[in-house]
Order: C-alpha cells, then sequence, then structure tokens
C-alpha cells in the first residue's frame, strides 16, 4: 500500500516537473511573439509573432491537462483564424504597414502607462488567488474516462443551450461575412471592346506597359527596364516592389559599358559584318 | 509548480495585448492584439480549472474560442469592406463621422 502510495507522489513529482520545464520554456516564449507581435512594423511579422503566442499557449493547454483545448487551439487559432489573417493581409497588401505619426499627442505613452496599470492591477488582484497545490483534473478525467468524454458531458449536459447558441452565432456570422464581402454590381460588366476602346481614350501610350528590364545580369522583376536616354522606367517594375523599396537598378559598369559601346570606343565581342551576317543566314535556311 | 504562475502569465499577455490595441494604428494588427487578450482570458479558464479540479473553465475557454472565431470572421469581413472603399487599413483613416 504505501509503495503504490509512493508511486503515485513520484509520478505527481514527475508531472509537476514536466510541467514546470514546459511552462518555463512556453511561457517567455509566449510573450515573446505578444511583444513581437506589438513592436513588429509590419502586419504580416505582427501575424508570424501572434501564431508564435498561439502555438506555446496550446502546448501551456496540454501542460494543463486540457489536451482537447490544446488542439483546438491549433486547429482554430494557428490553422483557421492565422490564415484568415494572412489572406486577408495578402488582399489588403504588404505595404500596409503602420504609420508612426501620433493622431493624438501623447496617446501613445499614455496608453502604455495605462494599460501597465491594469496590467499590475490584475496581477495584484488574482496573482495570488489560488491558495494551496493545485488540484488537478486527474479524477474529474478519470470519472468519464478521458478528458474529451468529460468535456462531451459538460458540453452536452449542462451547457448544451450555449451549445445551440453558439450554432446559430456561427452560421450568422458565415453569414454577415458573405454579405459584408458581396459587392453588388451597380454597372453591367463591361465586355472586352469596352475595355480596349476605353483603354485607347486615355492619354498616355497606348501599347503595353514596359516590362522589367531582362540584361544579361539581372533579368529579375525588380530591374527596372531602362529608358532610351540611361534612365530608368520606374513603372516597368510591380506596383508593391515599388511599394516596399526592392529595387535593384542596372548596375553602373554594365550601363557605362553600354554607352562606350554606342559611342564607339570599344567593342563587345566579334564585330558583326554583313558578310558574316549573311552567312549566318544562308545556313540558317539550308 | 505554483498555478498562479500561469495566473500571471496571463495577466501579462492581456497587458500586452491592451498595449497593443491602444498604440497599433493597423486595423487588422489592433485585431491581432484583441485575439491575444482572448486567448490570455482562455489561459486564465484552462489554469483555474486545473487548480480547482472541475472543468468547467475548459468548457467556457472553448465557447471563447468559438466566439472568437466567428469574430474574427465578421471583423475581417467588415475591414476587408472599409479597405474597398477607403483603400486603407489604418484606423485614423475611418474619420467620416467625425466631421
Amino acid at each position: 500500500m504505501s509503495v503504490v502510495a509512493a508511486a503515485a507522489a513520484q509520478a505527481a513529482q514527475d508531472s509537476s516537473w514536466a510541467q514546470t520545464v514546459i511552462f518555463w520554456v512556453c511561457a517567455p516564449l509566449s510573450v515573446l511573439g505578444a511583444l513581437g507581435m506589438v513592436v513588429s512594423r509590419k502586419a504580416v511579422h505582427s501575424a508570424l509573432w501572434v501564431a508564435v503566442t498561439m502555438i506555446n499557449l496550446a502546448i501551456l493547454y496540454v501542460a494543463l491537462q486540457a489536451p482537447f483545448l490544446g488542439m483546438v487551439q491549433v486547429i482554430v487559432y494557428t490553422g483557421a483564424v492565422m490564415m484568415l489573417f494572412l489572406f486577408v493581409l495578402m488582399i489588403v497588401g504588404v505595404d500596409s504597414s503602420d504609420s508612426l505619426v501620433e493622431t493624438i499627442k501623447g496617446q501613445r505613452w499614455l496608453a502604455i502607462v495605462l494599460s501597465l496599470g491594469v496590467g499590475v492591477a490584475l496581477i495584484a488582484a488574482e496573482g495570488n488567488s489560488i491558495v494551496g497545490p493545485a488540484v488537478g483534473l486527474d479524477a474529474v478525467n478519470a470519472a468519464d474516462g478521458g478528458n474529451v468524454q468529460a468535456l462531451a458531458r459538460l458540453m452536452f449536459g449542462r451547457y448544451v443551450l450555449a451549445f445551440e447558441v453558439t450554432s446559430a452565432l456561427l452560421i450568422s456570422a458565415a453569414l454577415g461575412a458573405m454579405i459584408l464581402a458581396h459587392r453588388e454590381l451597380h454597372t453591367p460588366r463591361s465586355t472586352q471592346a469596352e475595355l480596349s476602346d476605353s483603354r485607347f481614350r486615355l492619354e498616355g501610350p497606348k501599347g503595353p506597359r514596359l516590362v522589367p528590364g531582362v540584361y544579361a545580369r539581372h533579368n529579375a522583376v525588380d530591374t527596372p527596364a531602362l529608358l532610351p536616354d540611361g534612365s530608368i522606367a520606374i513603372d516597368s517594375v510591380p506596383g508593391p516592389m515599388q511599394a516596399r523599396g526592392a529595387l535593384r537598378p542596372v548596375d553602373e559598369p554594365a550601363l557605362d559599358e553600354v554607352v562606350e559601346v554606342f559611342e564607339g570606343h570599344a567593342v563587345l565581342t566579334a564585330p558583326v559584318t554583313p558578310e558574316s551576317s549573311g552567312d549566318s543566314d544562308g545556313e540558317g535556311e539550308n | 509548480m505554483d498555478p498562479n504562475a500561469y495566473v500571471l502569465l496571463s495577466a501579462i499577455l492581456f497587458t500586452i495585448g491592451s498595449v497593443g490595441v491602444l498604440v497599433r494604428r493597423n486595423a487588422i494588427v489592433m485585431f491581432m492584439c484583441v485575439e491575444v487578450m482572448l486567448n490570455a482570458a482562455n489561459l486564465a479558464f484552462v489554469s483555474f480549472a486545473h487548480a480547482n479540479g472541475n472543468l468547467d473553465g475548459q468548457a467556457i475557454a472553448f465557447f471563447v474560442m468559438v466566439v472568437a472565431a466567428s469574430e474574427v470572421v465578421v471583423g475581417l469581413a467588415i475591414i476587408m469592406t472599409i479597405f474597398r472603399t477607403r483603400r486603407s487599413a489604418s484606423v485614423d483613416e475611418e474619420n467620416l463621422l467625425k466631421y
């Protein structure tokens, strides 16, 4: 009997030790993720930091004997919600970084101070609210044969009304999102002929827009095309890359080389003579 | 392991989330901060459930997750609609009712 009790105590101590390790690994990481979310300039980086926080919280849930909630956390938050955030960020655009202009003067510092006040109040109010060691959920879970079964008994028993209301909420949320995202067409959709017509009524060049530069050393989309006078055609680079400032102009030596060849000071490779070009043409035809 | 540590972590996360909501101007990032605040509350629920040996906290946390998911769906749809008309996701641009 005493052997069994000692083994149980040992097991409890082991699980407590594991819980301590998990907490001290995951808690700093989750706080780091939250801080990274607040200080990241770009919204995409914030989203990735939030994902870090969510995953660490899921691990903490599992450590707190809530494996079902841990899995739901991974599936719902990191799986669905963060993907939704990333999709919306993709639509809104990568250049939607925050402005650092304060609309209300001193609002930022006031906000930080007041939030820290709320945090201190929270910690003071509930920091020591749990007296004594944690009871643990072993007994409750074992009564129904597992955490999922025990939660199911609660959800379809005591909380069945809330559960049904939740289903109504989910359906209305889906409908609301569909209505909000739906765009009514007020004018008939223009045909290809009308689009072409309107394009030719516009001022400016009628042809296709300039493509990004394709040179011997650079053929990526971030290399702007060169105009006849050697200046850079900024319009040839896609808008998002312009917004990021990720332009890679063709390098100066290459430009100088081209200019020198053009002015007759240097020769690139073997000169093309009319005879040789005629020969090659003839071979091509044969 | 002191069960109060989890509650402290939840308070810290909640504070960081509220700082983010008040400081950031991008509507999407503010929304993420709200998510972190909801998660902090969930952590408090789960840790209280563990400390008291009572599963009700986990059930409530589950319902919070469901509500948060539907809230994200509608909220992001609203942000998309505003972006479509104003071409901006910044909350400072949404000032039509101000003047």
